[in-house]
């Protein structure tokens, strides 16, 4: 080659590429002399780029080559020949097909699952059929100078506007969150939850009614439509239009029953009452009904057009906002329209009706998904490759009688796709046993997806096992496609069998890299996790059961289980702390402008000596019946930080007052030491206790013998008192495992494919040692002969490998600490630090498993009779 | 109809091979086509052009000696057929006999 500068290369292979050879030669000519033109008036980056974008100007009908059907048509007629020679390989090394085979289908179970699952979610509230045009309106409540808010509710009068004032929507419609009690028909009684919903429910959803007017069912105040399911359950039948339940002191009147909803629906309810109901209630509990800002418990969806867009509906909206915002003090309220696809997969809002998947989740799920499949990809692509001598003398013999390169190559990969076929029967099988656990590892998981089988999923699961069979078989196959035949049957062992040993190295490397990773990550998370279920929250846990009381007055059953002698103590509480939920209130002490939204709880006298609460300074609060209204407070070492009451000090802060919005006063009677009320992600905030001797959880202190008993017991009292709802009692410690269930759910899955990863890994690393000591073995025999021993041929044989392992854990073991150091962990505050034999242990393990794989192979090898193997020359 | 007709374009680069006799292939063609009427000939165009005008049997093409220059690619040089000729003069005559029939022709007035 000249150093003269030339047109782009891959400009020139294209063109040959796509080009009839008659018109390929002097078409390159032609545009070699503009290039060089080019070159000369404007320099060479600018003649390369002229020379690309003509050659994609010649892509036209009359010079594409005509698609060559001939070689089509061979490729069909060798498929028996193809298939047969596979075959025969396939039974011939019968170690090697059944580590790819297990690989390929462990690894394709997974994805099997991967796929189910996001198949479900994407089609979450498919069965809308105005669903691309239906958008939920969401608020986005900005408190100045803190973050801001962002909730799937909305207000009451935000949904009114936009359904009185707004032009370019099609239909609006209000719900409620929130409606529910006892239903009531004859002798039956039913607790049931639902949704209050306007007139136009109907119009913007498509929930099909069995029975009623879909127009007008929802329209008079005291109406109610049920899905079949709860007529069933309510009249043991689904004629029941006209009659009516009550709720309370409330008759409804049934004016539909719908079918079923669907399981992927993220609106879910029992019952849905008239929108009218409510507004004659007008509840006032939180706040007005008709405010601006009270933008907890509603929900507008709206219904455009057609071909009308989503930038009128913003503007109108953010028009709206700006208007009504100036009622608004210290805090501002912004509405967005979120499309229906949307709301499931999407982040997770406040007060979000229905499940919720965070998008990155997904995204990680199946990147991991995905590096186990590559893994056992991985395996195919090497053991195939270093196995090619043997197919090498088949394929020059296929060449030399007239197959071109194409043909090898399509050869290659057909074989990989069916061996890939072959393994997902297994995996399917594999799947269906999966499918169990995944969804047993967690109710929540229940509710999301039903992960069941359709003919699209179906497909989906073929076309993911083509897919796999394609990218573990196309290396190899090109390996194979440009074999020269002449070369291979003259002498077979000229192949470059080693040449590509820095390939194969390189995605042993990875797949370990990536296994470590994964167990690292696993056993790290794991421990993090056993630290939050056993944390010090500063208060006790141990023995106490909590009760909802369901509604029902506490004193009464308070009595009763008194009587019971191994109940040591009881308490009650509005809310069981440290499972998440929190609820403020806002508060100052002697500015007046400095408020705060601060979390409380509402307790008895007994709950903090029940809970072993340590008070800093003071007392604890002094028994008083319902009428009287207390004004003693009870806070954490936060508050008096937070406000500076007494200079920080707790016993300076006892007998100071901070005050409620609504103006009443509260006297700190003690500070208590603060305590974990929120999972242990969080910081610890501010937070009062107010004193209130009825509220809807007791607290048992539990000291017996004989748990069976006591529970026996405790039930009984409680079917006394409440015939209807059964007993909900947990154990604290219980209910904060259930808390961190997330973790748990999250370490378990990738605990999971941690195992598949180190195990396919394994297959692979086994199938190489072995195919090594095999290609190897005339040369430990005569390194035998020489004088070796066994050791050194064991040490001789397997450096190599384990200087790849020990490469892959200098990859991986940082990379995992930087992860959790730098990225995991900082997320929360009350973390455990790392430990140094959590790092490695993970190494160590799968360190062992390698050595003793690649230690049982070579020491069989170096144990053979020299004799034996040589001479067989 | 498709052997016989001239496109405009067509009528101009078959009028430019004859032109050029022996030198006749695609870059030269472009070149003198840009000389001539003072408008920049892609050879994406003149390249389409005459591969149609070969399919129409109007020219014929073949391919010349490698040399050295153009990356050692031949040129592929064309000629008029005697179709080609024929649909030339033809295309001339069709003119000539409009030109004729028109009553008077101001040119000074009208360009």
């Amino acid at each position: 080659m000249s150093t003269a500068p030339t047109p782009p290369r891959n400009a020139q292979r294209l063109l040959e590429w796509y080009c009839r050879p008659e018109l390929a030669e002097d078409l390159q000519g032609d545009l070699y002399e503009f290039f060089e033109r080019n070159l000369q008036r404007r320099g060479l980056r600018y003649a390369r780029f002229i020379y690309w974008i003509d050659v994609l100007k010649f892509i036209r009908l009359y010079t594409l080559r005509v698609p060559n059907f001939y070689s089509f048509f061979t490729y069909t007629i060798m498929f028996n020949s193809y298939f047969k020679t596979s075959r025969r390989s396939l039974v011939r090394n019968k170690l090697f097909s059944a580590i790819n085979i297990i690989g390929l289908s462990i690894s394709m179970s997974v994805g099997l699952l991967m796929i189910s699952f996001l198949s479900d979610l994407l089609s979450y509230d498919d069965f809308h059929e105005k669903k691309n045009r239906i958008y939920r309106i969401n608020t986005s409540l900005q408190p100045t100078g803190q973050p801001s808010i962002e909730l799937a509710s909305g207000s009451v009068l935000a949904g009114k506007k936009i359904q009185e004032t707004f032009p370019n929507v099609e239909q609006v419609t209000l719900l409620r969150r929130g409606f529910g009690g006892d239903a009531k028909v004859n002798e039956t009684t039913l607790p049931l939850g639902g949704l209050w919903a306007d007139a136009s429910f109907f119009k913007v959803f498509t929930f099909p009614l069995l029975s009623g007017n879909p127009a007008t069912a929802l329209k008079n105040p005291y109406t109610i439509v049920l899905p079949e399911k709860t007529a069933q359950k309510l009249f043991g039948d689904t004629d029941v239009l006209g009659k009516s339940i009550r709720f309370d002191t409330t008759e409804y009147t049934i004016t539909g029953v719908m079918k079923d909803i669907p399981k992927l629906s993220h609106l879910r309810f029992d019952a849905l009452v008239s929108f009218a109901s409510i507004e004659l209630q007008k509840p006032d509990f939180d706040g007005g009904f008709m405010n601006w800002g009270n933008v907890f418990s509603n929900y507008t969806y709206v219904l455009l057009p057609e071909n009308s867009s989503l930038k009128t509906l913003q503007a109108n909206l953010d028009k709206l906002c700006l208007s009504e915002n100036k009622q608004l003090k210290n805090q501002q309220i912004q509405l967005n329209p979120q499309s229906l696809n949307g709301i499931t997969i999407g982040n997770r809002l406040e007060n979000a009706s229905g499940p919720t998947m965070n998008q990155i989740t997904i995204w990680i799920l199946a990147g991991l998904v995905l590096v186990v499949i590559l893994s056992a990809c991985f395996n195919y692509t090497n053991l195939s490759i270093a196995r090619s001598l043997r197919r090498a003398r088949e394929v020059g013999v296929r060449k030399i009688v007239g197959a071109f390169k194409e043909h090898v190559l399509l050869q290659f990969i057909t074989e990989s796709v069916l061996i890939s076929l072959m393994a997902l029967l297994l995996a399917f099988v594999l799947f269906l046993v999966l499918r169990a656990q995944f969804l047993g590892l967690a109710p929540q998981l229940t509710e999301l997806v039903s992960l069941e089988l359709s003919p699209k999923i179906i497909l989906y699961f073929v076309g993911l096992s083509a897919l796999v069979g394609i990218a573990a078989g196309f290396l190899p196959a090109l390996f194979f496609a440009r074999i020269k035949a002449i070369q291979v049957l003259k002498d077979a062992s000229s192949v470059p069998l080693f040449r590509r040993v820095n390939l194969r190295k390189a995605l042993i490397v990875v797949q370990y890299t990536f296994s470590l990773i994964f167990i690292t990550t696993t056993i790290l998370g794991y421990n993090q996790y056993k630290h939050f279920i056993v944390f010090n929250l500063g208060f006790s846990t141990e023995n106490i059961l909590n009760i909802n009381l369901k509604g029902n007055k506490s004193e009464i059953l308070r009595k009763e289980l008194a009587e019971i002698p191994s109940l040591t103590d009881i308490s009650t509480s509005r809310l069981v702390t440290s499972l998440g939920s929190v609820y403020g209130t806002m508060i100052k002490y002697q500015q007046p402008d400095d408020s705060s939204n601060i979390a409380q709880n509402y307790v008895d006298e007994r709950y903090l000596p029940l809970h072993g609460h340590q008070l800093l300074a003071g007392q604890h609060f002094t028994p008083r019946a319902k009428s009287e209204e207390s004004s003693e407070v009870i806070v954490n070492e936060q508050v008096i930080k937070r406000f500076n009451i007494g200079g920080g000090h707790p016993t300076k802060a006892i007998g100071e007052q901070i005050k409620t919005l609504d103006g009443k006063k509260f006297t700190i009677i003690a500070v208590v030491k603060d305590f974990h009320y929120r999972t242990v992600e969080h910081r610890i905030e501010p937070f009062v206790f107010f004193y209130s001797p009825n509220e809807g959880n007791l607290n048992l202190k539990i000291n017996s013998k004989d748990l069976p008993a006591t529970m026996a017991q405790i039930e009984a009292v409680w079917k006394r008192i409440d015939k209807v709802h059964p007993l909900d009692a947990r154990f604290y410690d219980d209910q904060i495992e259930e808390a961190y269930r997330q973790f748990s759910v999250i370490v378990k899955v990738i605990g999971f494919l941690a195992f598949l990863a180190v195990c396919i890994a394994s297959l692979g690393l086994f199938g190489m040692v072995v195919f090594t000591t095999e290609t190897k073995l005339k040369e430990i025999s005569i390194r035998k002969v020489l004088g070796a021993n066994e050791p050194s041929l064991v040490y001789f044989l397997s450096k190599g490998f384990l200087g790849l392992l020990v490469l892959s854990a200098a990859i991986a073991l940082p990379s995992t600490y930087l992860l959790f150091d730098k990225l995991v962990l900082t997320q929360f505050t009350y973390h455990q630090p790392i430990h140094f034999w959590e790092l490695t242990v993970g190494f160590w393990s799968v360190l062992a498993l390698a050595v003793v794989l690649i230690g049982s192979q070579t020491l069989k090898a170096a144990r053979t009779n020299p004799a034996n193997v040589l001479k067989n020359e | 109809m498709k052997g016989t007709n001239l496109g405009e374009f067509e009528e101009l680069v078959l009028l430019t091979i004859a032109a050029l006799a022996s030198e006749a292939y695609s870059v030269a063609i472009c070149d003198e086509l840009e000389k001539h009427t003072g408008r920049a000939a892609k050879l994406g165009v003149v390249h389409a052009v005459l591969n149609r005008l070969e399919e129409k049997g109007l020219a014929k093409s073949f391919l010349g000696e490698a040399t050295s220059a153009r990356g050692g690619k031949r040129k592929r040089y064309y000629e008029v057929t005697q179709a080609g000729k024929m649909a030339l003069v033809n295309a001339r005559e069709i003119r000539e006999g409009l030109w004729r029939i028109i009553p008077e022709l101001n040119l000074g007035g009208a360009v």
